[in-house]
């Protein structure tokens, strides 16, 4: 049976995707010229009599596509770089960033959910904090840091640190008692204890966060790198849209949300590992 | 002295209305060396405080707690504790939950060595086969079981039971109960237990402690099991013993029990009597049906007011 409803569920989707590439198929498809008035104006600007509405159809896309992927790590200088070049560059920055903000939001976070005390000072902080855009963050990285693709990686940090740090804190804070009572009556040291029981018993809290964390990072770095250019997949949907190839546009953004599923389909990977049934 | 004496033990919170509230008060009692000793009272009136003092997981207000002539004062390996709730680490297996106690014990050993010493209790709790299970996969009786080996395996001197069995069905803790008695008596271990069920503290216990309603409990008496070591589940009801026993704490329970609240006066015992029922009548023939014996119980030390 439930086979049978995921292989119902798969072919339902098959035919929303059927249905939207023929809507879409439809709505692009050339128009024949109106008026033969402009004709003239029409050969002098060097086209045929058929007018396209600019916006790609579903069959260009897929030969962009082909392109695209065919040869992804090509690098014809700056501004013409293979989609896979661009990639690289994007989730080399988002795993840098994260991996900062894991190294610093971990032990925070350990920290302030083992105490109470620390946990309220730093409270007022977080909360002011948290919901300030990593964007707005960019012109003070770059007047301190002088580099923009070091800020880039600073913003996916910034952006990745809160939902790690309040995961982890409140992962933390909730372990069992019963637990600790356990280590404690066993006489286990304080390292044996965060490594051995808390930190399993936390594990798929902080999972959480930091599968929260790469979502966002993932959705940051696409408008860091537009701000900041040169490199990135941020930066070739940017130039793109400069030279109006809305074909690699589109195509950019599904590769985006490719990638953005791989990463979360990890993730959700990891949290499986960690999650345990009590 | 004894094994573990426990002297003018208190717990006093600050009350929401700033005065103190005890939960239990001048608690004095001792435990030989071998002996199993269980705790009776209603709910709330502060058994599992005693054990958390005992178990060094919870500090007194006032008393003193020497075992084998050193101060209890914070958790210690020599004192293991089966908790109300199991409390296994549920992402470990059945096996790992218990080397995570033993490593705590010996942390010079070698795996081998843990192994070895684990399977040995696995195999005593009669767990064989389930070594590798995560608690999630086991019943609640196996679950007990778990921690009951985890409890023995660190070869504690003194072993703390807060109603380990409470939530289980009356066939399982049966089928326990008994591999606890025989574990208890071959390893001679001492034991203090707590328990709601009249009957398992009969069959465990050589001495049983009644503990008044709380606030302010006291131990109000102890009362030693006439009954002879190896009681069986299925033999003591055969022993006029037994009833005598049973209706001199299930009178407790439900009449004497809160006539020893705070503020009631004169009978709260500083040192709590020791009572024997039915050993007075004893020396006469054995009674056939002993329903409604009542009667027969002996003159309680403690004397009942009204």
């Amino acid at each position: 049976m439930i086979k049978s409803e995921a292989l119902r569920a798969g072919i339902l989707s098959l035919m929303f995707l059927l249905v939207l590439l023929g809507i879409w198929h439809v709505a692009t498809l050339p128009k024949e010229q109106a008026a033969s008035a402009n004709d003239e104006y029409a050969k002098l600007m060097g086209k045929g009599a058929v007018k396209t509405t600019g916006f790609p159809t579903p069959a260009q896309l897929g030969e962009t596509a082909l392109k695209h992927i065919s040869d992804p790590f090509y690098d014809k200088g700056p501004n013409d770089k293979g989609i896979g070049i661009q990639l690289g560059f994007s989730l080399a920055r988002v795993g840098l960033g994260f991996a900062l903000a894991a190294l610093v939001a971990i032990p925070l976070g350990f920290v302030i959910g083992m105490s109470p005390l620390i946990y309220r000072a730093l409270d007022p902080f977080i909360q002011v904090l948290k919901p300030i855009s990593p964007l707005a963050w960019m012109p003070l990285a770059l007047y301190t840091i002088k580099d923009s693709s070091i800020s880039g990686i600073f913003v996916i940090f910034i952006c990745s640190v809160w939902p790690m740090l309040i995961n982890t804190a409140f992962g933390v804070a909730a372990v069992r008692r019963e637990w600790l009572n356990v280590a404690k009556t066993l006489e286990v040291n304080a390292v044996r204890k965060a490594f051995q029981v808390i930190l399993p018993a936390a594990a798929p809290t902080i999972m959480t966060g930091m599968r929260i964390s790469m979502g966002i990072a993932w959705l940051v770095i696409v408008a860091a790198e537009m701000l900041v250019g040169g490199t990135g997949i941020g930066y070739f949907v940017w130039n793109e849209w400069n030279n109006l190839s809305l074909t690699n546009v589109i195509f950019a953004i599904l590769t985006i949300g490719l990638v953005g599923m791989l990463l979360d389909l990890v993730f959700g990977r990891l949290q499986n590992l960690v999650t345990y049934v009590e | 002295m004894a094994f573990l004496d426990i002297n003018g033990l208190s717990k006093t919170y600050a009350g929401s209305d700033g005065k103190p509230f005890a939960v239990f008060e001048n608690v004095s009692f001792h435990i030989d060396k071998g002996e199993f000793v269980c705790i009776v009272g209603h709910s709330g009136c502060g058994k599992t405080s005693i054990l958390n003092v005992l178990a060094g997981l919870d500090q007194a207000s006032a008393g003193v707690v020497v075992m084998d002539q050193r101060e209890v004062a914070g958790p210690s390996l020599d004192r293991g504790v089966v908790f109300q709730g199991h409390a296994l680490m549920p992402w470990l297996s059945v096996m790992k939950n218990i080397a995570f106690a033993v490593k705590s014990r010996w942390p010079d050993w070698n795996r081998t060595q843990v192994t070895l010493h684990c399977q040995k209790y696995i195999d005593l709790v009669g767990l064989t086969g389930s070594e590798h299970k995560k608690p999630s996969a086991l019943s609640g009786g196996m679950k007990q079981r778990v921690g009951i080996a985890r409890a023995f395996a660190i070869q504690p001197k003194m072993l703390l039971l807060d109603e380990p069995f409470g939530a289980l069905d009356a066939l399982t803790r049966g089928v326990i109960q008994d591999e606890l008695l025989k574990i208890c008596a071959a390893t001679h271990q001492t034991v203090f237990m707590i328990t709601h069920d009249v009957d398992e503290a009969i069959l465990l216990a050589d001495k049983i402690m009644l503990m008044s309603n709380g606030p302010g409990a006291v131990i109000a008496e102890i009362v030693a099991n006439t009954m002879p070591r190896g009681r069986t589940r299925n033999g003591i009801h055969h022993d006029p013993q037994y009833y005598r026993i049973r209706n001199h704490l299930v009178d407790f329970l439900v009449n004497r029990s809160k006539l020893f609240q705070s503020g009631e006066g004169g009978d709260r015992p500083k040192q709590p009597p020791l009572v024997r029922p039915g050993l007075a009548i004893d020396a006469s023939p054995i009674q056939p049906r002993l329903h409604g014996a009542h009667g027969k119980v002996t003159p309680l030390v403690v004397s009942r007011k009204h």
